[in-house]
């Protein structure tokens, strides 16, 4: 029955089936003032159905007399799929985001991935807000330096963003610019970079959220909002959580509230080939005998992001470990929060362990 | 903004009107369903229904600021670039200035180490002037315990302040900023609450304090998922209210003794035979904080105080802006004050336990003067 398919609206569907049009093959033969008189419905409805109707049957499997040769060089069946050799020049060419510490970027195959969506949750503290900072600074870093030059949304969910920290930030960046430039250029002269902090922060679009709704209607809004400006590179959102905490009594609803919005947020990174990166609080949860520490917002939630990076402590040390990943491996690497943002742990006895 | 009605957004006539008969008033109505979900309701197709929750969604998400505007907005606009200075420089220094406007600051230790000098202190200094470093406005000071003391209060500000409390009447003018509610139940908490919130801008509030959070719910339910459910409401409740005022909000937090309930490791920690994970634990102290981790995620400054072999020790746990400092601090006749204005730099997880050791925790509330 694959009129259940076409997206128009319950009550046509049901006309549709008690006129006896089943099948989509059924309707390519009439005509639209026939179909509004079956139906009983105007001639603008019925030819606006037949179009529907018609863009569907359009994306649908070829017939078979297609050689094989055509089916194998062009892989358009289905809109929107691509062959796993396409996918390869894809991946390979995928944009990173450097987090400034090289053990981090290491374990995370270079920074953060481009068109991908990324979790990082841990305990109050850890360094969350300061990874989200350094993530909305490092995008901009210019390409000369291998950075994406690109800019950054920062949506604040709990009010955690800090402007002078990101001052802070963004003038140990470009310190550590100039740093390179000079040490490149072998002049030792004072190579100064012509960035500004201030025009870093000018490049960090924030937006300040105080509800779940507008959490919604924003990611929603998303979708304009990155047609007009293409040049950002990557999406922060501190934190996911805080809002679906509280006020939630129907568990199922927010369930399904939060796939739809993560959903939609595949979407834009893979549309606009941008970073989403989404931090999650930490909550306490019972297995076997014991509690132990998981990441908020339920095992449904843990299934929509491509990559989990949960940071925590170990010993004295900070340390990310990579829960899940499609293309990394498990691996946790120590990493510090220092005054010039996040960067390499500097204890001597660090090392990457492969789990 | 969640609650605005879709009759009041432009959208196409038809549609408007189908929203209206379903019932689907607000946009926090027509967001929360799905895409398929309005479908079945509306009756409509799929193309209206995106281009109505595309609308609808526009006018409610929330205008955006580059975080340039923010800063020199906050700047220009607000004491500080929107810091209120505690008078502890090394404290003030570390914090970038004070307590953070707009967001919550929490006070957490055992009891009698301090943590209601502080906030004696902080109201008092919120009361004076701009020029003797105050916000020159009022204080709601919501004390929950009963612990108090205006005649503390009177001889800190007489201490510190000698040139304007030894005047009789400026030393009311002060007093007298200061409010003081005491709520017997979490209900009436609420109702404080709310009505503070109408008011507050217009009666000059410039400071909420919150003296303790952890007593309000301790009478009132069991541990656990209970309590929690009880407090999410307050916690997004306080934060919108500091967020939307801009006010410095400083709340107290009591401690308790860990149990079998508190978590500290992950799974892939647990299961890891690596002997230098999980099973070298530093936290010795068998002290965590009440209110549980989403209160600890909610705060955005956590300042604890403790005690370590007899001398007493402000922490800042955690911290947009600084690094986590130990700086020793006692209690003197006019309020806090630190013994040293350089911080001792703390290592690891320990920048978060609650020491108690080697403290006269002997507590009288009808002493003026030094716990």
């Amino acid at each position: 029955m694959e009129i259940w398919r076409l997206p128009i609206s319950a009550s046509q569907r049901g006309k549709l089936i008690s006129a006896g049009y089943t099948s989509l093959s059924s309707l390519s033969s009439i005509s639209s003032s026939d179909l509004a008189r079956e139906l009983k419905v105007s001639e603008s409805e019925a030819m606006n159905i037949l179009k529907v109707a018609s863009h569907s049957r359009g994306s649908e499997t070829s017939n078979a007399s297609c050689s094989i040769v055509e089916v194998l060089d062009t892989f358009q069946w289905w809109a929107g799929a691509q062959s796993a050799w396409d996918m390869l020049h894809d991946e390979e060419s995928l944009m990173h985001i450097t987090t400034s510490s090289a053990d981090l970027d290491n374990i995370l195959g270079g920074g953060i991935h481009c068109k991908e969506v990324t979790e990082i949750g841990g305990v109050p503290g850890i360094g969350k807000t300061q990874l989200g900072i350094q993530v909305a600074v490092n995008v901009q870093i210019p390409n000369d330096f291998g950075g994406l030059g690109g800019k950054a949304i920062y949506i604040d969910t709990e009010g955690s963003f800090m402007v002078e920290r990101a001052f802070q930030i963004a003038e140990a960046c470009i310190e550590d610019m100039s740093e390179y430039n000079r040490f490149l250029r072998k002049d030792f002269q004072e190579c100064k970079i012509k960035m500004l902090p201030q025009d870093i922060l000018e490049n960090i679009f924030y937006f300040r959220i105080c509800s779940y709704t507008e959490q919604i209607a924003l990611i929603n809004y998303l979708d304009k909002f990155l047609s007009e400006h293409k040049d950002v590179k990557v999406i922060v959102v501190d934190s996911v959580t805080f809002h679906f905490r509280q006020d939630f009594d129907d568990m199922a609803l927010r369930t399904r509230v939060l796939s739809g919005m993560a959903l939609k947020l595949m979407n834009l990174a893979k549309r606009f080939s941008l970073a989403v990166v989404l931090l999650n609080q930490v909550t306490t949860k019972h297995t076997e005998a014991s509690f132990q520490l998981a990441l908020a917002l339920g095992d449904s939630w843990s299934h929509t992001c491509t990559n989990r990076i949960v940071l925590y402590w170990n010993g004295n040390e900070r340390y990310a470990y990579i829960d899940k990943s499609p293309s990394l491996r498990s691996a946790s690497a120590a990493y510090s929060v220092t005054a010039r943002g996040i960067r390499n742990s500097s204890s001597s006895c660090k090392r990457i362990k492969m789990m | 903004m969640a609650n605005k009605l879709i009759s009041e957004i432009p959208l196409p006539k038809s549609i408007a009107n189908v929203f209206s008969a379903r019932n689907i008033s607000t946009a926090k109505d027509a967001l929360t369903l799905t895409e398929f979900e309005l479908m079945e309701l509306l009756d409509v197709g799929l193309t209206e229904v995106r281009s109505a929750l595309s609308q609808i969604s526009e006018i409610v998400a929330p205008p955006y600021q580059t975080a340039l505007s923010l800063m020199e907005q906050r700047f220009q606009n607000e004491h500080l670039g929107g810091h209120f200075p505690t008078g502890l420089k090394g404290l003030d220094a570390a914090l970038c200035g004070g307590i953070p406007f707009g967001v919550l600051t929490e006070l957490i230790g055992p009891a009698g180490i301090g943590k209601t000098q502080f906030c004696l202190k902080l109201s008092l200094l919120a009361s004076l002037p701009t020029n003797y470093g105050g916000l020159d406005g009022r204080v709601i000071y919501i004390d929950v315990e009963s612990k108090f003391s205006s005649r503390r209060l009177l001889e800190i500000g007489l201490r510190s302040f000698p040139e304007i409390f030894q005047m009789k009447e400026m030393a009311q003018e002060m007093a007298g900023r200061i409010l003081v509610l005491r709520p017997t139940s979490l209900a009436e908490f609420t109702q404080s609450l709310e009505q503070i919130k109408v008011s507050l801008l217009q009666k000059q509030v410039k400071m909420l304090v919150i003296d303790s959070m952890a007593a309000l719910v301790s009478g009132e339910h069991e541990q656990g998922a209970r309590r929690q459910q009880t407090l999410s409401w307050h916690i997004s409740f306080i934060k919108s209210l500091a967020e939307f005022s801009r006010i410095p909000v400083v709340v107290t937090n009591q401690v308790r003794s860990r149990n079998h309930e508190d978590a500290s490791r992950y799974s892939f920690q647990v299961q890891s035979r690596d002997g230098a994970i999980g099973t070298t634990m530093q936290y010795d102290s068998h002290l965590v904080a009440a209110l549980g981790i989403q209160w600890a995620h909610a705060v955005t400054t956590r300042l604890v105080l403790e005690a370590k072999s007899g001398e007493r020790f402000i922490k800042v746990a955690k911290s947009p802006i600084s690094p986590p400092l130990a700086f020793p601090f006692h209690i003197t006749s006019s309020g806090i004050s630190l013994l040293s204005d350089d911080g001792k730099e703390v290592m690891g997880p320990e920048i978060n336990a609650i020491h108690c050791q080697g403290h006269n925790e002997i507590i009288n509330f009808g002493m003026e003067g030094l716990h």
